[in-house]
């Protein structure tokens, strides 16, 4: 029973904002093809699959059938996560932790191209009562970006800083979707979505595939010089109801957090993680898991984007790849959040590396208002 | 050697067509209150929470997030999962791991389907590869009818044995207070009259569509023993997938196929040491979509030769009194809400190992059992339960 649990490769795609060339399956074998090289390892080698995908965005039942064939599982084992990917490589690791299984692939995929956004997330809602209210992820989070703002008196340049921060970044990232020279004056003028949210306050609409391989401390050592470790890891969920929770906080990525730095043996995150790669679907959001992360105090995250702490050259550098607002879709994006701190950490992220990277972190969301968050803590 | 993990806790809801009086969150809620009760735990007692079922049966995006206070997510790590008519196996798999893991003590696993919500055949449909799979698909059905027509004519079986299978299931679910269809069937020929949905399938040859939860606690071993008196252990696990395009493999004219129920069974048998699964396993609690399904699975698990499965039947060897019980709940005929059948498999295993069954309790004493799940293109997942390590 291995002590501990390796991610020895690590795959993506290019995110694209549609890939029609490409079927669900094609798509994932791009990103599953790239480890497979990496290792020298084959498909039937592996004891089990953990994907991750929905099949509302699939517009299928039992998305995963799909994808059978081309993660190892045929006459083999395989589950289908319907949170965000960074869970899927949650449940990998558990397999390797029961010592029942030796070497675990993790694809996430998803084609955000093929399907109607705004009702999928109208459809995760109360059909009585908010449905009808035409509600949907980007007016969910309109509510909560204008009370975090308005509780901790964040301002919507600070939000604004983030984009240019993330896609700026990105120019760096070769998987990015949408590197782009902008202003602070560019986010605030762009079209409003559904206000205080801006066009380029939230991620746009992304085809692609991750894919990494989960193994344990002795079959790592063999498959590779750099194993990334997963030092800890939890998840948790909110509430459901909105009107439920206080939106301006993010209890649930505190107690994941917590569990995951406790893990990992981590006192003072700020101090002791060197890169951040985190889940922000749009603007605000980077802001407030930074303090939901304990990276700061509650309502202090605005100063540490306004200081560049966050930036390339700082204490923390925070995003480094462009992060999910440069476009990484659903399922897949907590997924490229863990694989992009694997790079870092192998001291391989090419023009986008943060030097010395010993400790990092990966985030993941799910749901409306980020109602699941999942934390992982890696290092080298 | 991984941690040992025990079902601790077991509860479920009645089954039926229709749940007007609750919502899917309600009725989850239920099933997860049963299962606390039996294991005389508090919801804070849980560590974390993993729920199986099927968005598009419902209609429902994130149905775990929806029901998060009242299903005992809120608060806690965990996550679904989905793998069409396996998703309640793969969720028992996924708390095996977690708990074997050393990660959690205590988890609450759920399986919960409100079909009432939306069409399932019709998403059944959607399944299939859009440029060539999807004009030929009718759903569960008409799969389960090619099986039928295989197995009859590879086997020699009749239509009298596929009758005699469901009434053996209707007896069953009369003694079971959760079973959802309950007809008193009395004779053979009263299942030969029920109408064709799809030659050579009827009516009566077909599992319903089904309002149910069922939620199970699982322990490792060091709380196991503190929190129950009659812990059951899960001691294995085997899940068995194939590609898409085996979806039409439920039947084999050609006896040629793989089976992934082959795979699956002969890699638990030997990794449990088990020869003759019919002395080392006690009974069975199998998903069979159908009357002709069960007959089939009787011989892809070995629990006799190949051309047997009916004389299995026939003999009354599988019936509750049995030498080999088979489905003493009335199984999946009787009862199929989907996301939950096979955790219903699972718990009712568990209760016969308890000797809680009630009604429906075995005639022999079982020490081991086993469950199955059947889901996407024939896909498999095997549980096996013990009384003591």
């Amino acid at each position: 029973m291995s002590e501990r649990a390796a991610i020895v490769a690590v795959g993506q795609t290019k995110y694209h904002p549609n890939r029609a060339d490409a079927s669900e399956e094609e798509l994932a074998y791009e990103a599953v093809k790239q480890v497979l090289e990496a290792t020298g390892l084959a498909l039937s080698d592996f004891d089990a699959a953990v994907s991750c995908s929905q099949d509302f965005w699939d517009g299928r039942t039992i998305s995963n059938m799909n994808i059978q064939h081309v993660v190892g599982a045929h006459l083999s084992d395989e589950d289908k996560v319907c949170e965000d990917g960074i869970n899927a490589i949650y449940a990998g690791m558990a397999r390797i932790l029961s010592g029942h299984h030796e070497l675990v692939i993790v694809v996430a995929h998803t084609k955000e191209s093929q399907a109607e956004k705004s009702l999928i997330e109208n459809a995760a809602f109360d059909p009585a009562l908010l449905r009808q209210l035409g509600l949907d992820f980007v007016s969910a989070a309109a509510m909560q970006a204008r009370r975090y703002m308005y509780k901790y008196g964040i301002t919507p340049e600070q939000c604004a800083k983030v984009v240019v921060k993330n896609r700026g970044n990105a120019k760096k990232n070769p998987f990015a979707q949408a590197p782009l020279d902008i202003t602070v004056e560019d986010v605030l003028s762009s079209k409003i979505l559904s206000s205080p949210i801006r066009l380029l306050d939230a991620k746009p609409i992304s085809d692609g595939a991750c894919a990494m391989i989960i193994t344990t401390e002795d079959r790592a050592k063999k498959l590779t010089k750099k194993p990334v470790w997963i030092l800890g890891t939890s998840n948790c969920y909110e509430t459901h109801y909105l009107g439920d929770r206080d939106l301006a906080e993010c209890e649930a990525l505190g107690k994941a957090a917590r569990k995951a730095y406790s893990m990992a043996g981590i006192r003072n995150p700020m101090k002791e993680i060197d890169v951040a790669e985190i889940s922000e679907e749009y603007s605000y959001q980077e802001l407030m898991w930074m303090e939901g992360l304990g990276f700061c105090g509650k309502g202090e995250a605005g100063k540490l984007i306004d200081s560049g702490v966050t930036g390339m050259g700082g204490k923390l550098p925070v995003n480094p790849s462009g992060g999910v607002i440069s476009g990484n879709p659903i399922c897949v994006a907590g997924m490229a959040r863990v694989a992009e701190a694997v790079l870092q950490l192998r001291g391989e992220a090419g023009d986008h590396q943060v030097k010395n990277a010993r400790v990092a972190l990966a985030h993941g969301i799910t749901g409306a208002c980020a109602q699941h968050h999942g934390v992982m803590i890696l290092g080298r | 050697m991984p941690n040992r993990v025990a079902i601790v806790g077991i509860g479920q809801t009645y089954h039926t067509s229709k749940r007007p009086d609750v919502n899917y969150a309600e009725m989850t809620r239920e099933a997860v209150m049963a299962a606390l009760a039996d294991a005389q735990l508090s919801i804070k007692d849980i560590e974390a929470t993993f729920m199986a079922s099927m968005e598009t049966f419902e209609a429902i995006y994130l149905p775990d997030h929806e029901m998060a206070a009242e299903a005992g997510f809120f608060g806690k790590p965990g996550l679904k999962v989905g793998t069409g008519g396996t998703s309640g196996a793969s969720v028992v798999a996924e708390g095996f791991y977690f708990v074997a893991s050393g990660l959690y003590d205590v988890a609450l696993i759920i399986g919960s389907e409100k079909q009432d919500c939306g069409d399932t055949t019709a998403a059944i449909t959607a399944a299939a590869t859009p440029m060539w799979g999807k004009g030929a698909t009718t759903g569960a059905i008409g799969e389960f009818a090619k099986q039928a027509l295989s197995y009859m004519k590879t086997s020699g079986a009749k239509e009298e044995h596929a009758a005699m299978v469901r009434l053996k299931a209707d007896r069953n679910a009369c003694r079971n207070p959760y079973a959802h269809l309950k007809l008193g069937l009395k004779s053979v020929e009263e299942v030969l009259k029920s109408p064709y949905l799809v030659w050579p399938l009827r009516l009566l040859d077909f599992c319903p569509q089904s309002c149910g939860a069922c939620a199970l606690i699982f322990a490792s071993e060091k709380r196991a023993k503190k929190i129950s008196k009659k812990p059951v252990w899960l001691v294995d696990i085997e899940t068995v997938h194939q590609e898409v395009f085996k979806a039409g493999v439920f039947g084999d004219p050609t006896g040629k196929e793989t089976y992934a129920q082959h795979v699956a069974c002969e890699r638990l048998y030997k990794r449990n040491g088990i020869t003759n699964p019919r002395k080392s396993i006690d009974m069975a609690e199998i998903y069979e979509p159908s009357n002709w399904e069960e007959m089939n699975l009787y011989e892809h698990f070995h629990f006799c030769g190949k051309g047997e499965g009916w004389k299995l039947i026939e003999k009354g060897v599988t019936e509750i009194e049995g030498e080999f019980p088979v489905n003493p709940s009335g199984g999946v005929i009787a009862t199929n809400p989907i996301g939950a059948t096979p955790t219903i498999r699972v718990a009712e295993a568990a209760l016969q190992i308890r000797g809680d069954a009630g009604e429906h309790q075995v005639t022999k004493d079982v020490k081991t059992a086993m469950a199955s799940a059947l889901g996407g293109p024939n896909w498999t997942v095997l549980s096996l339960l013990k009384r003591s390590l």
